[in-house]
């Protein structure tokens, strides 16, 4: 199967470690995988504060750099979100680019998702034996239709230890620039998350969404916890020993 | 802090501070909203009942005109009259003229959000009549001098004991007990006396139905059949959207909003109320008076992007799930209605003041709102499309324009986006330290106050792609 990678401006500027976890795993799966250079950001963050020109113009090189695409492949909820739920409306006034953007949206996948539902893998044959912890974030969740799909996998690490975030559909505040805009706000939403995190006593948490992994992560570091933050794919990655 | 002038930030900044409050909307959130979840397994096929209430809600803002003349001839030919008012200020006068003609001293009502949209009490106190609510929640915020701060549940930032402060207080006593019998029971005795006295009864009403001119009222306490048949006088206010076609379309709603808002099956009183008392009946008002206010709402109307707030039943399940609305209480949204709902709709209502046009900003767009509504109204998009009016009218910072700018420029050619993250690894090397900044950034500080930040990879996913590739390629082989 032929997988082209969006890995997101997040994740490659900031997390290129989970970009590779992603590339390893499907290259082990037996994808062929192809990473188009043309691609930068889905656009979000210019979207969610309401520039809808601007998201236009830099979503237009990610409907340009997957035009030939089979599928792609994101590790972000969150982006592969905004393909599918907000770009059809963001181009909805253009017939053309309308048709393009819903081919797009229809051949993009959160990774979890492609490896359930695209691929049907539930067992990677990974080990870890760990106690983990996962929060589900709330694009994937709403927007994306990840559900179960991260939590499938994981139980079928061996020796891994599943418990369940208290409260888990909560949002961890992070919401883009809601974070930075909203600060205070932000900063009690993602206390709240981390006093759940410590709460399961995992060694790791992990996601499918590097932003609000960074913010949590960001704030289980401030309060001086040990508690290890990974991708889904990367802890993945790791028990597969990839 | 007055609501007036400040912003939703420096709002909820002080909303953050109070530990009571914040500790008081949790529990009872949680309460609701594990009930509401329990109440739609029930139920049984929650999301067909969520569609048929969404198209319900579609088709009678589609057609409001027709419904809203079908339900005047009707509460006319019930010997009721009924009233148009364009602005919340029309309402007001038209309360007050009935009141000064029925020689009104005193007047007793049950729950009204449009209501207090209008600033009635206030109103009418100042033409020397006496307004009191009758909702125990209503009542406890009254004696408080404080506006609802949850739609279902208006005190619900309160605690027993500041509510057993506020009534030994209001009874020039040191102490009552704070159990919920006394609470009740204090309220209950001070309420009976009013309920005897008040020659008008004002109520809300959660839904008009136009084929029978009737008025429906979802209560729990009783005090909504009291307030509706003891006074001489019903007067009943409703915003012109809270309509539906028939009865039919009331079970509907019968199902899914007090489930979606309390988790109840059903309200413990649900009246519906067509016209005055008839002749040889023995109960039931006398004159029977139905205000329709528009206040702001036909513009919204006629804007395709917004239409769909009027779909609103005004169930509060919103509130509930809302991880903002649950930091910081209602109060903090600085107006009457408050979270998710209220951050859509206050800005639309008052769409020429300034002031309340940041309150779409204060959303995660977790969308668990949307998830939650009983009638799928998407209200986190509605909060984009409200932050895409402010940059279209120019009501965003300088500063803000021009980042966006910029990183329009920087990330529409994949060729400046590599220059632009190179750049700013760079430019961050004196704040990291581990990979991270923990220094306060002036840009950054909303951030950087309680969070570490993550600093730049050195090398970023396509500077590595080359050696993977071969890597890969390797592997293969
Ligand atoms: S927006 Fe939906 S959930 Fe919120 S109060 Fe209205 S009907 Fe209820």
């Amino acid at each position: 199967m032929k997988v082209s990678l969006f890995i997101t401006c997040l994740a490659d500027s900031m997390f290129p470690e989970v970009g590779e976890s992603v590339v390893r795993i499907l290259h082990r799966l037996g994808c062929k995988i192809d990473f188009p250079e043309a691609q930068t950001c889905c656009g979000q963050p210019a979207y969610n504060s309401g520039y809808l020109r601007e998201t236009r113009d830099v979503a237009l090189t990610l409907l340009d750099a997957f035009e030939e695409s089979e599928y792609v492949v994101t590790p972000s909820g969150s982006c592969a979100g905004m393909i599918r739920h907000a770009y059809p409306d963001l181009f909805a006034h253009d017939p053309v680019l309308s048709s393009r953007v819903v081919r797009l949206a229809e051949k993009t996948f959160e990774f979890s998702q492609f490896l359930v539902d695209v691929l049907g893998v539930t067992d990677l044959g990974a080990e870890l034996h760990a106690r983990v912890t996962y929060h589900p974030s709330c694009h994937a969740m709403r927007l994306t239709g990840v559900q179960e799909q991260p939590e499938i996998l994981l139980k079928h690490v061996k020796g891994l230890v599943y418990t369940e975030l208290p409260n888990k559909m909560e949002c961890c505040g992070f919401g883009g620039t809601f974070s930075v805009k909203m600060g205070d706000i932000s900063a009690a939403m993602v206390t709240d998350k981390v006093n759940q995190v410590v709460q399961t006593q995992a060694d790791i948490l992990t996601g499918t969404d590097m932003g609000c992994l960074m913010n949590i992560q960001g704030r289980l570091r401030r309060e001086g916890h040990a508690i290890e933050v990974m991708h889904l794919a990367q802890l993945l990655a790791k028990g597969m020993k990839l | 802090m007055s609501a007036e002038r400040s912003t939703i930030k420096e709002r909820a900044k002080e909303a953050l501070k109070d530990d009571y409050l914040r500790g008081a909307v949790k529990s009872t959130t949680d309460r609701l909203r594990t009930n509401k979840l329990a109440s739609q397994e029930a139920l049984g096929n929650w999301e067909w009942w969520r569609e048929r209430g969404r198209q319900i809600r579609a088709h009678v803002v589609a057609n409001l005109d027709y419904y809203l003349s079908q339900l005047a001839e009707n509460v006319r030919q019930n010997g009721g009259h009924i009233y148009f008012c364009e602005t919340g200020h029309e309402a007001v006068k038209q309360v007050i003229e009935i009141a000064k003609r029925v020689k009104a001293r005193s007047v007793v009502k049950s729950k009204s959000m449009v209501s207090e949209e209008l600033h009635l009490n206030h109103a009418l106190e100042q033409e020397g009549i006496e307004a009191v609510e009758t909702d125990l929640g209503e009542y406890i915020i009254q004696l408080a001098k404080e506006g609802p701060s949850h739609i279902i549940a208006p005190s619900i930032h309160k605690n027993r004991h500041q509510v057993a402060e506020l009534f030994a207080e209001t009874d020039g006593k040191e102490f009552i007990p704070s159990d919920t019998q006394t609470l009740t029971a204090f309220a209950r005795a001070k309420l009976r006396e009013k309920f005897m006295t008040g020659e008008i009864g004002v109520t809300g009403c959660n839904f008009a139905i136009a084929e029978t001119g009737s008025v429906c009222l979802f209560t729990n306490e009783g005090n909504g059949r009291m307030v509706t048949s003891l006074p001489k006088v019903h007067i009943a206010i409703m915003g012109m959207e809270r309509i539906l076609p028939t009865v039919e379309d009331l079970e509907v709603m019968m199902n899914l909003l007090p489930r979606a808002g309390t988790g109840q099956k059903l309200t413990s009183y649900v009246s519906i109320i067509t016209g005055p008392r008839k002749s040889g009946e023995v109960d039931g008002p006398e004159e029977f008076h139905l205000l329709v206010v528009d206040n702001g709402r036909s513009e919204i109307l006629e804007d395709e992007d917004f239409r769909q707030v009027l779909h609103c039943i005004r169930c509060g399940a919103c509130l509930n799930v809302c991880p903002v609305y649950r930091q910081i209480g209602g109060h903090a949204y600085g107006w009457v209605y408050p979270g998710p709902i209220g951050a859509v709709i206050t800005p639309l209502l008052n769409e020429r003041n300034d002031q309340y046009q940041d309150l779409p900003y204060a959303s995660s767009l977790c969308a668990a709102c949307y998830e939650a509504c009983p009638v799928k109204i998407p209200l986190h998009d509605l909060l984009v499309k409200l932050r895409a009016r402010n940059v279209e009218k120019g009501r965003t910072s300088r500063w803000e324009k021009l980042s966006f700018r910029m990183y329009r420029h920087a990330f529409r050619s994949p060729k400046r986006y590599r220059v632009a993250i190179r750049l700013a690894s760079r430019l961050q090397k004196p704040f990291l330290r581990h990979g991270f900044i923990q220094a306060q950034l002036p840009i950054l500080n909303g951030w950087t106050g309680a969070r570490d930040l993550r600093g730049f990879s050195g090398e970023s996913f396509r500077d590595r792609w080359k050696t993977l590739q071969n890597v890969l390629e390797k592997d293969k082989g």
